[in-house]
């Protein structure tokens, strides 16, 4: 084995050689245009996640990697429905990467702030609306795909929400 | 990483994000990466009413693979070397 010391020079064409800086325009650090740097500003932050089926998460950011897979802390998740909303106490969330869509941080000025005219009702109320909801849903659905079938056409996923 | 290069010299510039679920963002463009997620300060939700759960976010993390479109600064988009660079882009790759 070699004894190397830190004030060794790297050997010539190896892996360290790295290409001189041509002139150009100043540039920004490269290491800020990673999906780590911007991930890592919100770590232990209290956030929204917003996933694809348009479930919304709210909890503290404890873990990610590069796909954005994440691990939520303390979470719980916020139901809208018309006109009202609920909190479901949920615990901890491992969301693989493929299902967000958008992490926001809440501004702890404005925390907890939802406008006029939404108002926060039990969960149990939310549960019914939503029963209800997506039962009426099912129905004009159903309809609708009937009348296009008719004409030709078929429905993709019918009734399911993807975004 | 073409687009990406061209992402980060709009940085600092305000752009509106539209997303598949067609909810659309504005605010600044702070941050790119090579999957071009997006991050953006100072946001302001088009159509925030529809949106509650949005309004009390200063900023986003958006992921890459949810969006739409990007609706940029005319003023900060030089066309010509864009079109130049995506039209080497392709010579080369052809060439490659």
């Amino acid at each position: 084995m070699e004894n190397l010391s830190i004030q060794d020079l790297p050997p010539e064409g190896g892996p360290n050689d790295v290409a001189p800086q041509t002139g150009g325009p100043p540039q920004l650090p490269p290491q800020m245009f990673t999906t780590a740097a911007q991930l890592l500003d919100l770590t232990d932050k209290k956030l929204v996640l917003v996933l694809r089926d348009g479930r919304k998460l709210i909890g503290v950011l404890r873990s990610w990697d590069q796909f954005a897979n994440l691990v939520l802390q303390d979470t719980i998740e916020r139901i809208f429905v018309q006109e009202v909303y609920a909190d479901v106490v949920r615990g901890i969330f491992l969301v693989r990467g493929e299902n967000v869509l958008l992490l926001g941080e809440i501004d702890l000025d404005k925390d907890d702030y939802i406008p006029e005219p939404y108002r926060k009702v039990s969960p149990e109320e939310v549960h019914a609306l939503t029963v209800k909801a997506n039962n009426e849903k099912k129905q004009t659905d159903k309809v609708r795909a009937t009348k296009l079938h008719k004409l030709g056409f078929e429905v993709e996923h019918s009734g399911e929400i993807l975004f | 990483m073409l687009f990406f290069s061209f992402f980060k010299t709009l940085v600092d510039h305000e752009v509106t994000v539209e997303l598949k679920n067609d909810i659309s963002i504005k605010g600044v463009l702070k941050s790119v990466d090579q999957f071009l997620n997006i991050k953006l300060d100072d946001i302001q939700v088009v159509e925030e009413l529809k949106y509650p759960h949005l309004s009390s976010v200063k900023n986003v993390f958006i992921r890459g693979s949810v969006v739409r479109y990007v609706h940029l600064p005319s003023a900060a988009v030089d066309v010509a070397l864009l079109e130049d660079a995506t039209r080497r882009g392709t010579w080369n790759s052809e060439m490659g």
